[in-house]
């Protein structure tokens, strides 16, 4: 531990470690030193000149954002003549600045219009013509209007930093200078509008949210994101039950400030026209709306006489139901249709990672992991494109702490521009990829390991060899696609395991096999397209629960419309298997959540006596998954909690894992609805370029 | 793109000159020694000089636009860059451009028709003990009066001039 440096901060004595700016150690003790440029984590700009402070024995006031604190040194915050310089800056960023607060997207939580309100003057000296611009529209999802810019250059420096994209630029000189998108007259990046929400002032606005509605008119609830598998807190922004905007500027959740496109503007799915809202059943070879009455008594009566004629029944479930949802369902089937005909798409192999690693503790990496690891090592992924989050604590991890970053994959990767080592496989030789780099890791002092579905089966239990013969601390992640992937697993909807990896005795269909199987007498698939590009299966009844008319929604004799993530409660496992928790942001009319479906059809079943909610079946699984023993007050206070696997865990030895190979702007049937996100594709690999 | 012997070889030194990984500080000399030859900053010398350096085209972008010396239109043979900042100023430096003006037929960043001479009005260009003073190409002119540049564009237009070739 390095000796702590004592400084004095307004008459308030601080001890900070060295390297402390003095802006952090103002901080410590409750002073705030106003700033538009200084941002946590990214490099430092000294360009707005707002947090000048006096510093005793230095002849000029200093900028406390780029001072390092130095010992006995004396800074003073509240003189005259500090005071004089805060008011002088905001009348300098004000001369061009238009007074168009009433209309501007982020009035009521713009930053400059909180220090004018703080240091600056009412009155201003300025009578010049001001210095206008027309704005520019850079992409569907990005605007710019020069003059509300201060140029702070944070956008500038989260895309180049924080997302390695480096598409912003500042072009021309002085007063004329602004920010410059890289395509000349357009954007082409991850469209991810980082530099939207970090901009300060109005001056980058979102085609989202621009002039829709304004800041306190909002209700503002902090969910997960409905799309990848990473587990990003996304702050939706609610108008009349509909969903404005999303962002994460307080930078609470596991992501920080991060999102991508996804979590900042796909949450218009709910919204689609084509969202269904009514149960439909088939009449005379049509699907015709129907009454959830009349809908869930068919439903019943199949059932009924599937159960009675003692025909096989098979389960479909979902990437993106609630852990919940995917427990009661395993249980719906499992305990009550007495099938373990039960599946779901999967995406990355997890019943072998947690076979490989059974009974050892803190081999799971989780998303802080990411960042502080000394070494971390990707295995057959493009995670810029498909786990964007864990790219960027990558990056921040090399940025911050000199972290370093081994790649193995087939193609180029944004990974390469700071790897210390980039080793190119053909398909299907990642595991031989890594010997090229078994030393070079034995010397690291620890390590994170993240793989896609180019490691499965067998090779899974290899890389856990080849990391045991690191003899080094390491810690693994197997990368799945959606939003609860990792929750479908872990709550066992697997025809071979249970809940927590628990092998079954008598093993049951895999999805393949239930599609191709002429006997099913019912096939439930619930949020989940599999007959994409297929024929109708050959079971005799089939039914879907969707929030849209999927191709295979299409050729379902029952359609049932289900809520979306943003319209429930619940709790959903991110890919490191942190759970967090899911909340109803909007209700949309006319749908009921899966878990209300199941619940309503196990009452009609006579199987329960009352519909549950999903507190109730918290506590279930708390009970019945191993490693999902959690502390539910805190769940309930927004921390992710930690979940690991049971030392009998098994590996699935049926059905097939693949990778959807989603990019940042595709994310499977749902990425589909999302309105903007199908606006802005651009065609990946392009992103690599300079 | 391929250059002269002669500009290959200056680029060569500037990047030889450059310790490894500051290769991108090579940026600006690169640039001016181009346009030397080209007479401009084209988007094709744009393109060729992200490819030498290994930087993207916003990095050249942002440089471009940031400095007056670099031009996106070639200027003329002689490039006239006269100061009118104030040491130049109090001695005849605003009434120089405009004699400048009248005489070339040209404004501020104009070029003449024969493209012969270009115009431009510079802030100070560290002459201030000889105002008026002007640069034509490379080469300083002090104590410029309007009769002493009647006289530098005739011998210029003849082509007697001392003034470098670009």
């Amino acid at each position: 531990m390095p000796e702590l440096i004592r400084l004095t901060i307004d008459g308030r004595s601080v001890e900070v470690e060295p390297g402390t700016l003095v802006i952090e150690a103002a901080r410590r003790v409750g002073v705030k030193i106003p700033s538009f440029c200084y941002y946590e984590g990214l490099s430092l700009a000294g360009a707005c000149r707002m947090c000048l402070v006096e510093v005793e024995k230095m002849p000029k006031l200093q900028t406390a954002c780029t001072l390092v604190a130095t010992p006995g040194m004396v800074v003073r915050t509240d003189t005259p003549q500090v005071a004089e310089a805060r008011r002088a800056m905001v009348e300098f960023l004000l001369t061009n600045h238009p007074l168009d607060c009433p209309v501007c997207d982020k009035g009521g939580e713009c930053e400059l219009q909180d220090m004018a309100f703080r240091y600056g003057a009412a009155e201003s000296r300025y009578l010049e013509a001001k210095h206008h611009v027309p704005e520019q529209q850079w992409s569907p999802v990005v605007f710019y209007d020069r003059p509300r810019c201060i140029l702070c250059y944070r956008c500038v420096r989260v895309c180049d930093e924080g997302m390695g994209v480096g598409a912003l630029g500042v072009v021309n000189r002085g007063g004329r200078s602004e920010i410059a998108p890289n395509r000349g007259d357009h954007l082409e990046c991850d469209e991810c509008g980082a530099c939207i929400d970090i901009c300060p002032v109005g001056a980058l606005t979102s085609g989202m949210y621009r002039y829709q509605t304004r800041p306190w008119e909002m209700n503002h609830v902090g969910t997960i994101c409905a799309f990848c598998a990473d587990g990003c807190k996304t702050t939706l922004g609610v108008y009349h039950d509909r969903i404005m905007r999303g962002n994460n500027r307080d930078r609470s959740g596991l992501n920080g400030e991060f999102l991508c496109i996804k979590g900042r503007y796909a949450a218009d799915f709910p919204h689609h026209p084509a969202r269904l809202s009514r149960p439909l059943v088939r009449q005379d070879g049509e699907l015709r709306p129907a009454s959830w009455l009349e809908a869930l008594s068919l439903v019943e009566a199949r059932l009924r006489e599937a159960l009675a004629a003692g025909s096989p029944i098979g389960v479909i479930g979902s990437n993106h139901t609630t852990n919940e949802e995917n427990y009661f369902l395993q249980k719906f089937a499992r305990q009550w249709l007495k099938t373990n005909h039960l599946d779901h798409q999967r995406t990355g192999d997890v019943p072998a990672l947690a076979s490989a690693l059974a009974g050892r503790e803190g081999t799971l990496a989780s998303t802080e992991d990411l960042y502080t690891a000394r070494a971390v090592l990707v295995v057959g992924a493009d995670l810029a494109q498909q786990h964007p989050l864990l790219s960027w604590q990558i990056r921040a991890n090399w940025r911050h702490h000199r972290a370093r970053i081994y790649v193995v994959t087939t193609g180029p990767v944004r990974e390469d521009r700071y790897a210390a080592r980039s080793v190119r496989v053909e398909p299907g030789g990642e595991l031989e990829g890594l010997l090229a780099l078994a030393e070079a890791l034995r010397a690291e002092p620890d390590l994170v390991i993240l793989f896609g579905d180019a490691i499965q089966g067998e090779d899974v239990a290899r890389l856990v060899a080849f990391g045991d013969s690191l003899g080094i601390p390491v810690k693994y992640v197997c990368l799945v696609d959606y939003a609860n992937s990792r929750g479908a697993a872990d709550m066992g909807l697997l025809p071979d395991l249970g809940p927590g990896y628990q092998p079954l005795e008598r093993p049951g269909m895999t999805l393949e096999e239930m599609l191709e199987c002429p006997d099913l007498a019912v096939l439930w698939v619930v949020g989940a397209n599999p007959l994409i590009g297929r024929q109708r299966p050959p079971s005799r009844f089939l039914l879907v629960q969707d929030l849209f008319l999927t191709e295979t929604a299409r050729l379902a004799d029952v359609v049932l419309p289900a809520a979306s993530a943003y319209e429930k409660d619940g709790t959903v496992t991110n890919v490191c298997g942190e759970v967090q928790r899911l909340r109803k942001v909007v209700a949309v009319a006319g749908v009921k959540t899966d878990l209300e479906i199941f619940s309503l059809l196990a009452c009609r079943m006579g199987f329960q006596k009352d519909p549950v909610g999903w507190e109730t079946v918290l506590r279930e699984i708390a009970d019945a998954v191993p490693g999902y023993r959690l502390s539910v007050p805190a769940l309930l206070a927004g921390a992710p909690q930690r979940t690991h696997f049971a030392s009998q865990a098994s590996s699935s030895r049926r059905g097939k894992v693949r990778s959807a190979r989603d990019t940042l702007f595709t994310s499977g049937t749902l990425g589909r609805f999302a309105t903007i996100l199908s606006q802005v594709r651009e065609a990946p690999g392009a992103l690599y370029r300079g | 793109m391929k250059f002269s012997e002669q500009t290959e070889a200056r680029l060569a030194r500037l990047i030889e000159s450059r310790p490894p990984g500051h290769l991108r500080s090579a940026l600006v000399p690169m640039l001016l020694f181009i346009q030397d030859e080209v007479g401009a900053i084209t988007p094709e010398v744009v393109e060729e000089v992200c490819q030498r350096l290994g930087v993207s085209r916003r990095d050249v972008e942002e440089v471009v636009s940031y400095y007056s010396m670099l031009r996106r239109k070639p200027a003329g043979r002689y490039h006239i860059q006269i100061c009118t900042n104030i040491s130049c100023m109090l001695v005849g430096g605003a009434e120089l451009f405009e004699h400048a003006c009248r005489k070339l037929g040209i404004g501020h960043h104009g070029v003449t028709e024969d493209g012969m001479f270009s115009l431009e009005e510079v802030e100070c260009i560290g002459a201030c003990c000889w105002g008026p003073a002007m640069q034509v190409n490379y080469d300083y002119h002090h104590h410029v009066t309007p009769e002493v540049f009647d006289r530098l564009i005739e011998q210029l237009r003849d082509n007697g001039g001392k003034a470098r070739e670009r």
